[in-house]
């Protein structure tokens, strides 16, 4: 291969220093067509009927993007109309410097083989028999996109021709797309077939929706907007870094306000943990910063600081842009006066980055029928509106639409975006189940190419390596005991006798580490999914379905590859012997819960596996004791399962999860084996091992607790776990069972959040709520990365595997926990939305519903109300806009709250009417008002439950 | 966007070479007429000047003579614009000495010292411009400085690096590539019985990887000595056509 090699320099200045670089040129860099017959290339991409049915081509063509096209119009690219595209180096190269994301999008396309996307690294190509190579230097005085843009035209060039040789009669052609005149006017002059990217997109025949796709550029704008100027100019990058570091602007992340459209905070980061907080108030001072960016800000002088407001405002609709501005400020004002107090207040100079990305809304039609232009109310209210153009608006409204903000010009009242695509109907189901991932930035597009590659080929069988390096445990009598429908079995167990009297239980988890090995493909998509998502009646699972359900997944009567804990423990449930080791197990058996405690329960069973789970269970109830006495807390949340009916997936019952001794025993099998693995692996790596903890709350968490019990006239010992639990245990009150839960309830939401981290980054390892110094979690690397990471680990320490840096270097492990616990934490909230919406659809398929329910909480103006029936929470507003309010006393002593009279007191049982709030669609909301204890003009009649439109007018109070 | 790609998808390293490919090696023999040995290496964007003297009676201490066989006494030094930046002190500061230590250590295996008892052979290496793999194009060069000099070895010395990127081992590693991160391996190779002079790495790697990373050092190794032999056939036979042999 080296004889071909052409020797050029290539120089590039960067400040001082003069970098000297080889650059070769090679003539085995094919074209990658298949219409060629002098490349020598092993496979085409590109196919020979490159046929997209377009006005403007009516032969067949590859398409050839300029780098600002990829960058602008990716949405176009991902589309699968268009295929049999060339993608050259320099086009790849300047894209991965000036987006990694649109970047990562890129080389998705790349890899994916029915897009026939091929890259031509034109820079080092060469061709002897052509006299223009395509790597050109850059010319004195040629900036350097003139370079790229002309290394551009110049392959361009080369396809042409080197295709015109190999063509045939068919007329193949290239089409080269940019957006910059320039760059068209002097291709063209070349004589290449150049289009602008709108031109050539809206000439396609079959498929007019792409033309919404489009992204708007720079050219577009002009006829969008009125001249108009309403916005001050930003500041260039300089002026602003400048300020900066003389400290005349501050710098930080502009949040929002979700409640009034003209207010917003900044976050400005100090130095070390410090940060302030600067409010922003008025369209002018807000300068089109969008909620999440990272902006600039100048503090205004302290005679114009004003406080926080307490109005609810919102953008009420389309006006034109002429008119808006002054108004909306008066409006304000109005607003301000006789709000709190003053706050530091400051006005945005400039945007240092943008944090943009698709949001999630609805369309908003324009009152003129034939409009093209609409506006977009996104989902999430701190989103401003943004304007799109279409032409299928008629369609798109009353459906959930992407919208992504293409820039905000500043004669523009709002930002101008492109509409990416559609995501079905506003209300169903399956399109509210991904709007809430979107908004919840769950990942949970289909797993690409590339991470399927790294999937183990079918049929798949445990091998003769496998074998040999593993302990062979298909002899022991496992079983695993999951919730019914389970799928992902990531934990079997095991107990047996042992000939000392002891006995020996194991517990033995999926192997996932052995398929997903560090830092491929799937290994990055796992880590970056960091845990599987369960929502109602779907699972978003972290590793794809092959591995989660079916190799990895411990069913029944199959061997499968297994990491195994195993003790020895002795009578009184204590480890004599701890050992670990990669196994190979045969289960079998897989039960539910249900049915795990009916063979514990039958007498008349005695199979091993009965056995081994009378044993298991006994073992476990000891555990569970030792640890409650150690202070591990016993909390409560209400939750609650649907029964979804198997044809329409809608919800047909609600009902609280219950639990069964079973699901102590399993649970508690895992505490010890999280518990044991997190001692070995931060016994061998003190500087990385991941673990998990959770710290203990500040005792004004407990405030809440503590007046809750007082009213009942019981105190609650705060000062540790123990007390905690103890006390707990003792607040009963008579005729009143369900009062404890209620507390505990209370209790749960005292708590911190438990979190990951890295042991050589935080001293604090203890675990408040299981009374562990130290814990991890090990148990189902099926649904959590973290488990991941913690066989590898413990797989190092044991000797069955390899390390890699990445594991073993503190900073990277603590940067990968951070993004574990906002996974964690953003799937909690998603689970939270689809429950929610759950509940939503169900009440709507009811009606209006009479329940009785506690008194969870008393606010100013509401009282807060648990429906153990249906776990669900709710709000019962005293105050009403059309309205005016009954007479309200607040104690916040007592936290009591008296309405016309009559006193709430926390834990109060009261009666409510529960029905569908639909009157915003993108915001569904449960309503619930009073029924019992009946306070005139405040209570409403109970309703009957099989007429609920009858009764509607009455609710509306 | 951070760091350079060092191989794209399509296998192409930053300067268009694909993972196992060499740089351009080109190199001259005898290129002074003082000395008794001297040969001028180029490799891609290294170059290495390399002198040889001796064998001659022991000039430095007396003491350090060995009855037994030669001294070898290297010097390795980088001229002040072989870099990017100016450097300040050519040679003796700790990397250089440490370099002279490697070629000294490199050239007693594979120079028979044994048969000049209380002598010394003397090695100067420069580096005019650095480019990455300093250490090898050293040892090349004064490999065919020796061979220029007439002194027996027992086979060529070939050194070159390899690094590994992507789980991919990389031959010959320019500059960029060596700061790049990661792990860069330097070899030194006698090629026919494929005994090895000198080992270094400064990174870690893991041991699984070592393997194949040597590998590809070995077979890169094998391919400069089928040049260095090209260079000194050549050589002879110009010298040969000159003396009107």
């Amino acid at each position: 291969m080296l004889k071909s090699k052409t020797f050029v320099k290539k120089t590039r200045s960067g400040g001082i220093m003069k970098i000297v670089r080889e650059h070769y040129l090679r003539d085995d860099i094919w074209c990658g067509s298949e219409f060629c017959t002098e490349c020598k290339q092993d496979e085409s991409v590109l196919q020979k009927d490159a046929c997209i049915e377009s006005n403007l081509c009516v032969f067949p063509h590859y398409l050839l993007p300029d780098t600002n096209v990829v960058l602008s119009q990716i949405d176009i690219l991902e589309d699968p109309l268009i295929k049999n595209v060339i993608i050259l180096q320099t086009v790849l190269q300047e894209v991965r410097h000036r987006s990694a994301p649109i970047y990562k999008r890129l080389k998705d396309i790349l890899h994916d083989k029915e897009k026939h996307f091929y890259t031509f690294t034109n820079e080092h190509h060469s061709d002897l028999s052509y006299v223009v190579e395509t790597y050109i230097e850059r010319e004195p005085g040629e900036s350097a996109n003139d370079r790229n843009d002309r290394a551009i035209r110049v392959s361009t060039k080369w396809y042409s021709d080197h295709l015109k040789n190999a063509r045939t009669e068919e007329g193949l052609r290239i089409v080269l797309l940019t957006n910059d005149r320039e760059n068209k006017d002097k291709s063209e002059e070349a004589g290449l077939l150049t289009y602008r990217c709108e031109e050539y997109i809206k000439s396609l025949i079959a498929n007019p929706e792409l033309v919404d796709r489009l992204a708007l550029t720079n050219d577009d704008k002009n006829d969008i907007t009125s001249s108009k100027v309403l916005f001050p100019e930003h500041l260039p990058l300089s002026r602003i870094q400048s300020g900066i570091k003389s400290g005349t602007f501050l710098q930080g992340t502009f949040r929002a306000s979700r409640d009034n459209y003209l207010e917003a905070t900044v976050f400005v980061h100090g130095e070390g943990d410090e940060s302030t907080e600067v409010l922003i108030q008025g369209l002018q001072n807000l300068n089109r910063a969008v909620h999440q960016d990272l902006v600039a800000v100048e503090m205004l002088p302290q005679n114009q600081w004003v406080g926080p407001s307490s109005v609810v405002l919102q953008d009420e609709g389309p006006k034109d842009d002429d008119v808006t501005g002054d108004d909306e400020e008066e409006k304000l004002k109005g607003a301000v006066v006789g709000a709190g107090p003053r706050k530091p207040t400051a006005r945005v100079v400039g945007i240092i980055k943008r944090n943009w990305r698709p949001f999630c809304g609805m369309l908003f039609l324009s009152q003129i029928k034939e409009a093209t232009r609409h506006l977009f109310t996104p989902a999430d209210r701190r989103i401003p509106r943004i304007r799109i153009e279409t032409r299928q608006a008629s369609t798109l409204a009353g459906q959930r639409i992407m919208v992504a903000i293409d820039g905000w010009p500043k004669h523009s009242r709002y930002p101008n975006g492109h509409f990416v695509r559609s995501l079905g109907c506003a209300g169903d189901k399956e399109t509210e189940t991904e709007v809430l991932l979107l908004e919840h930035d769950v990942p949970h597009q289909d797993f690409s190419q590339a991470v399927l590659s790294f999937l183990p080929k079918m049929p798949w069988s445990i091998t003769e390596e496998d074998m040999a390096v593993r302990e062979d445990l298909r002899h022991l009598t496992v079983c695993s005991v999951d919730p019914p429908g389970c799928t992902d079995i990531d934990d079997a167990l095991h107990c047996r006798d042992l000939p000392n009297g002891n006995q020996e239980v194991g517990v033995h988890i999926a192997d996932v580490s052995h398929f997903i090995r560090p830092g491929n493909a799937l290994d990055q998509e796992a880590a970056s999914r960091g845990t599987t998502v369960y929502l109602t009646g779907r699972r978003i699972d972290m590793v794809p379905e092959l591995l989660s359900s079916n190799l990895c997944s411990l069913r029944c009567n199959v061997e499968r590859l297994a990491f195994s804990c195993i003790w020895e423990i002795n009578e009184k449930a204590e480890i004599i012997k701890t050992r670990f080791a990669k196994s190979v197990i045969n289960s079998k058996a897989s039960l539910t819960y249900a049915e795990a405690q009916m063979r514990i329960d039958d007498t008349s069973m005695n199979d091993d596996i009965t056995k081994s789970l009378r044993g298991l269970n006994r073992l476990a109830k000891i555990l569970k004791r030792q640890r409650i006495e150690k202070g591990a807390l016993t909390l409560s949340s209400p939750e609650v399962r649907f029964h979804i009916d198997s044809e329409t997936h809608d919800p047909i019952d609600l009902q609280t999860k219950e639990l069964k001794d079973t699901n102590s025993m399993v649970e508690e099998f895992m505490l010890l084996a999280n518990i044991s693995v997190a001692q070995k692996i931060y016994e061998e790596f003190s500087e990385c091992a991941l673990l998990r903890k959770h710290p203990a709350p500040p005792p004004s968490n407990y405030d809440i607790l503590n007046k809750a019990a007082k009213s009942k006239n019981l105190v609650i010992h705060t000062d540790s776990a123990k007390a905690l639990a103890d006390s707990l245990d003792a607040a009963r009150v008579d005729n009143f069972p369900y009062f404890n839960t209620l507390l505990r309830i209370l209790a749960t939401r005292c708590m911190m959040q438990a979190v990951y981290f890295c042991s050589g980054m935080d001293s604090d390892f203890h675990h408040y709520g299981l009374a562990s110094p130290i814990y991890t979690h090990f148990t189902s690397p099926i649904r959590r990365y973290s488990d991941i990471i913690v066989h590898r680990l413990l797989a190092v320490a044991i000797g069955a595997d390899s390390t890699y840096p990445d594991l073993m270097d503190k900073h990277k492990q603590s940067a990968l926990c951070n993004n574990l616990n906002y996974r964690h934490k953003m799937a909690q909230y998603a689970q939270r939305a689809s429950v929610a919406f759950h509940t939503q659809l169900f009440f709507k398929s009811r009606g209006i519903m009479n329940e009785e329910g506690f008194i969870l909480f008393v606010r100013k103006n509401a009282i807060i109300i648990l429906i153990p029936k249906f776990g669900l929470e709710g709000t019962v507003f005293f105050e009403n806009k059309n309205k005016p309010s009954p007479k309200l006393v607040f104690n916040d002593e007592a936290t009591t709250l008296t309405v016309e009279g009559h006193t709430f007191n926390m834990f109060d049982k009261v009666k409510v009417t529960i029905s569908l709030d639909a009157s915003n669609i993108q915001h569904q909301k449960i309503r619930m008002s009073l029924v019992e204890p009946v306070i005139p003009g405040v209570s409403v009649a109970p309703s009957e439950p099989n007429e609920p439109e009858a009764k509607k007018a009455k609710l509306d109070h | 966007m951070a760091g350079l790609e060092l191989l794209s998808d399509q296998g192409y390293r930053l300067d268009g070479r694909k993972a196992t490919e060499l740089r351009k090696v080109q190199a001259r023999m005898g290129v002074f007429a003082q000395a008794d040995g001297s040969a001028y290496i180029e490799q891609g964007n290294t170059k290495a000047l390399a002198v040889v003297y001796g064998p001659h009676e022991v000039r430095m201490s007396r003491s350090k003579t060995l009855h037994d066989r030669a001294v070898i006494n290297c010097q390795y030094s980088m001229a002040t614009f072989s870099t990017a930046e100016r450097k300040r002190r050519p040679h003796g500061d700790r990397k250089s000495t440490e370099m002279s230590l490697h070629l000294k250590q490199t050239f007693e295996a594979a120079v028979l010292t044994n048969l000049y008892p209380r002598s010394q052979i003397d090695i100067y290496v420069k580096i005019l411009q650095s480019d990455g793999g300093n250490y090898s194009a050293c040892v090349n060069a004064a490999t065919l400085a020796v061979i220029d000099a007439g002194i027996p070895m027992r086979d060529y010395v070939c050194a070159c690096t390899a690094g590994f990127v992507d789980e991919t081992p990389l031959a010959d590693l320019c500059h960029a590539e060596e700061s790049g991160g990661g792990t860069s391996l330097a070899l030194a190779l006698l090629p026919r019985g494929g005994h090895i002079a000198l080992l270094q790495m400064d990174a870690r790697l893991h041991q699984d990887h070592l393997e194949t990373l040597m590998e590809a050092a070995m077979t890169a190794c094998k391919g400069v000595s089928k040049v260095l032999d090209q260079v000194v056939r050549q050589h002879l036979q110009e010298v040969s056509a000159l003396t009107g042999e």
